[in-house]
């Protein structure tokens, strides 16, 4: 038995959970409801299931203790254990506020990344901890930034729809512009990576160059300028038609039987569990731990500038809100942009950007 | 003379009230992060041919100079470092001290009073109210509320306001309210360590040849700094994962000298350190860094021989030197070496890396001055230490490398980790405790008791209402059974 085969188990069970999350939305039947759940927690389970058992692997191969050897070094660990915290906090929000409508939408996004995750078999081979990174403070730093991110991504995901709810109604109007254009760029940004993986799977070349070298390649960079200029036009279009249809979005929300204030009480909620355990985690260990390897808590590189600014921008949407009393359409926009540097301190720095840190660095 | 003085604390107030805004300090946070921005572009370690290629990217090449010029000037290709980025940051820390302090006395005045008790109509206005009317008798209300409101863990204690309305009263949490100024203080106390780091600390690198020592560091612009003691480096190594060239750990063996002798650490003269596990001696601290190869003709070849006999016996010799198989006439001469062999594939020989991550010797053996066989003898390769005339294991060459030490000096740091631990507890009380007051006023009204449950809390008021709901159900189940 190998983590794999339970990494496969659960994209199915998610993908399953998705077409029940869906059927419930269109036909309202409890026990579908019941189903979609199952589901979901049988898929979480295996994915836990597999995550230990990576866990294990790891420390048998690297023989450096269990406290070392925690899956967390590179892209394709880091994603699936992304996906595992965003499940956590969906099923906590499900249980908790006894709503299953936005299971229609996170079950999609964790069966997809799973699948993709599994189809690319991304350095899926397991690779050895260079020195700096064996460190007992590795984690505490890097589950708790992960468990921080996911908990952010959800109040991204709940900010959008408190817009989609609340700005439908005027297309001209600033926020519904934000929004559609930062959704439809999301979007974007993962077509154009899953064409750049179809295209690199055609080459047929090894798996590691992957992420550096291709990204964007098959469509914003690449060699032939008439398909870069295409992308461009495509993305322009794309974005277009998010903003020209994105009422369809508030129709849909419309259906979950949730409101504009429980979304943007939601959003409140996640930031306000994901701030303090990101600035534990993420930036106090992440200090503590570079002290102990190089010598430095800190020492502005890049990976570390960019957690700075997300919880400046963070630090920023819950003084507006305590202090000024920022509510709704402002305050959601601050959330929205929080997790856009988030993303960046996740995927860009170490797709854009160079560092010390090896996340993503494939 | 009174205008003057007039005129000179207003200017002061007119600074208090500017670092008093929080206006000031959303445009503060967006001036850090937006210079952080173009900071985190560009490359801070001085790269210029590097620094114009991003540029260029940006504003085209033909711009690119001009524009490298002006941030290399503005101080954005060491911008952390900049005296307008540290201005920024004391102004970050005014700017928080003085929002604290100005918002401070109110808060400390609601910390310090206690929960008092309420008129009927002051309850009546508590944000959170439900009503319960109790069926029996005061005296065995007053038992029923008491074990009620204790079973949330509110330690409540009876009082009688100024109109002999006379209640139940608790609250939690009190201390709460200070988790905001915990955490402002936190940030002050980081930024405080670490000027106290940049001001009486420094930051250097130290290569250290194995076998040599050296009493200074090197700071930036390879300014030396002296350590005020000599260190040495005995060894160092590297290991590798099984069959890759991925290191696993790479250690030193260091010694401190003072006076040229030898200093006990842990009652051992050599200190063994590797990347996360540093030397500290007087306040210095020496952090594994890096490594790398330096040839040179000193360098000891190391070698432990076999014979035809079985016995083992260890010799180090420089290069082109020869070594005897003990028990044979059988000469080895090291003629040729490699850090990194790989064998390409048409079947040649050659060196992949600068480091020493694959070592082989080449060695010629010959007996009576006659040159019988040669071979590449790997130090990672045991199944290449066999040769016919019995084996010769390849142990290390020593003094061809170098350690490459981070050496740093921070009296800071305890006041920075001193901040972050303020900064956790102020963040926890800040997020996860709440200041909550519960009032239970009990009136008689025909032979029954009617209770006003009222309360207020500081956070999570959903939580909070459907706390007092639960009272409520609490009270109502008590006066059923
Ligand atoms: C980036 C670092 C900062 C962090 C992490 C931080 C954190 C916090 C937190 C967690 C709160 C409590 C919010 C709540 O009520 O739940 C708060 C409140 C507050 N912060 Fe900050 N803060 C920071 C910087 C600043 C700065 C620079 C200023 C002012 C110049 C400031 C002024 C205030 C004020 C006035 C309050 C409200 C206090 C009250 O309840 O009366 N903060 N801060």
């Amino acid at each position: 038995m190998d983590s794999s085969l339970f990494f496969g188990l659960s994209s199915i069970a998610y993908i399953l959970a998705m077409i029940s999350y869906i059927a419930f939305l269109a036909f309202r039947a409890g026990a579908v409801g019941i189903i979609a759940t199952t589901l979901t927690v049988a898929g979480f389970l295996s994915h836990t299931c597999a995550f230990f058992l990576r866990w294990k692997e790891f420390a048998d191969i690297g023989g450096m203790g269990i406290m070392r050897s925690i899956p967390l070094t590179n892209l394709y660990e880091s994603l699936i254990f992304f996906v595992w915290c965003i499940m956590l906090g969906y099923l906590l929000i499900e249980w908790k506020y006894k709503t299953r409508s936005f299971g229609a939408f996170i079950t999609p996004i964790a069966g997809m990344i799973m699948a993709f995750i599994d189809i690319s078999g991304i350095s899926k081979d397991i690779h050895p901890l260079i020195p700096a990174l064996q460190s007992n403070w590795l984690l505490a730093h890097v589950t708790m930034s992960f468990l921080a991110y996911a908990a952010f991504a959800i109040s991204f995901a709940t900010a959008i729809m408190y817009l989609a709810c609340t700005t439908s109604d005027n297309r001209k109007s600033g926020p519904y512009v934000f929004w559609t254009v930062v959704l439809a760029f999301f979007g974007a940004i993962l077509i154009a990576m899953g064409i750049d993986f179809v295209a690199f799977k055609l080459t047929g070349k090894g798996a590691e160059s992957f992420i550096k070298n291709y990204l964007f390649r098959a469509t914003f960079r690449s060699a032939s300028g008439g398909i870069a200029a295409l992308s461009y036009a495509m993305l322009f279009v794309f974005v277009f038609l998010v903003w020209r249809y994105g009422f369809v979005l508030k129709n849909v929300i419309s259906r979950f039987a949730v409101s504009a204030d429980q979304l943007e009480e939601l959003t409140y909620k996640c930031i306000a569990i994901g701030f303090p355990v990101f600035t534990l985690g993420g930036l106090v260990f992440g200090a503590i731990w570079a002290d102990q390897a190089w010598g430095r808590y800190w020492s502005w590189d890049p990976k570390e500038t960019w957690s700075l600014i997300t919880w400046f921008v963070y630090a920023f949407y819950l003084h507006v809100r305590h202090v000024r009393g920022w509510r709704g359409t402002q305050i959601s926009i601050v959330a929205v942009i929080g997790f856009v540097s988030t993303i960046f301190t996740y995927l860009g720095v170490n797709l854009l950007l160079s560092g010390l840190h090896s996340y993503g660095g494939m | 003379m009174a205008d003057e003085k007039n005129r000179k604390t207003s200017v002061v107030d007119r600074i208090w009230n500017a670092l008093a805004s929080i206006k000031l300090a959303v445009v503060v946070f967006a001036l850090i992060s937006g210079t952080s921005i173009v900071g985190t572009l560009l490359d801070q370690s001085g790269d210029v041919s590097k620094n114009l290629k991003i540029v260029a990217k940006f504003v085209g090449s033909g711009a690119a100079p001009k524009v490298f010029a002006f941030l290399d000037a503005a101080g954005f290709t060491d911008m952390y470092h900049s005296w307008w980025f540290i201005a920024l940051l004391y102004l970050f820390a005014a700017n928080l001290i003085v929002c604290s302090l100005e918002r401070l006395p109110r808060i400390w005045n609601v910390v310090r009073e206690p929960i008092r008790a309420l008129t009927f109509e002051q309850a009546n206005t508590m944000p959170v109210r439900r009503e319960v009317v109790f069926s029996r008798k005061k005296d065995e209300a007053r038992p029923a509320v008491l074990d009620a409101m204790k079973s949330f863990g509110f330690h409540a204690v009876e009082a009688k306001a100024e109109d002999a309305t006379v209640q139940f009263i608790a609250e939690k949490g009190r201390y709460s309210r200070l988790g905001v100024y915990l955490t402002h203080l936190s940030i002050v106390i980081i930024l405080a360590g670490a000027i106290v780091g940049m001001k009486f600390g420094f930051n250097a690198n130290l290569n250290l040849l194995e076998g040599t020592s050296s009493a200074v560091a090197y700071g930036g612009a390879d300014k030396e700094i002296p350590l005020g003691f000599e260190i040495r480096c005995e060894d160092f190594n590297v290991s590798y994962y099984d069959g890759s060239d991925t290191p696993k750990s790479f250690k030193s063996w260091l010694t401190i000298l003072e006076n040229g002798k030898p200093v006990l650490i842990d009652g051992r003269e050599t200190t063994e350190i590797e990347v996360n596990r540093p030397l500290r001696y007087k306040g210095i601290t020496f952090y594994q860094s890096s490594y790398g190869f330096a040839p040179n003709r000193d360098a000891q070849f190391k070698f432990a021989l076999i014979g035809r006999d079985g016995k083992k016996q260890g010799v180090s010799l420089k290069f082109e030197e020869s070594f005897t198989i003990p028990g044979t006439d059988v000469k080895g001469k090291v003629a040729d070496f490699s850090p990194a062999i790989a064998v390409d594939e048409s079947g040649k020989l050659f060196t992949y890396a600068e480091i020493m991550s694959n070592p082989a010797v080449f060695v010629e053996f010959s007996e009576k001055g006659k040159v019988r066989y040669s071979r590449w003898i790997l130090l990672r390769h045991p199944e290449t230490w066999d040769v016919p005339d019995g084996k010769v294991e390849f142990v290390d060459l020593w003094g061809a490398q170098y350690t490459g030490l981070q050496v740093r000096k921070d009296p800071g740091v305890e006041i920075v980790y001193l901040g972050c631990i303020l900064m956790t507890i102020g963040l926890y009380m800040s997020f996860f405790m709440s200041h909550a007051r519960v009032w239970v006023v009990m009136r008689e009204e025909r032979g029954k008791v009617r209770f006003l449950l009222a309360g207020s809390s500081s956070k999570n008021r959903v939580a909070f209402e459907s706390g007092i709901e639960r009272l409520a159900q609490k009270l109502s189940a008590a006066d059923k059974a």
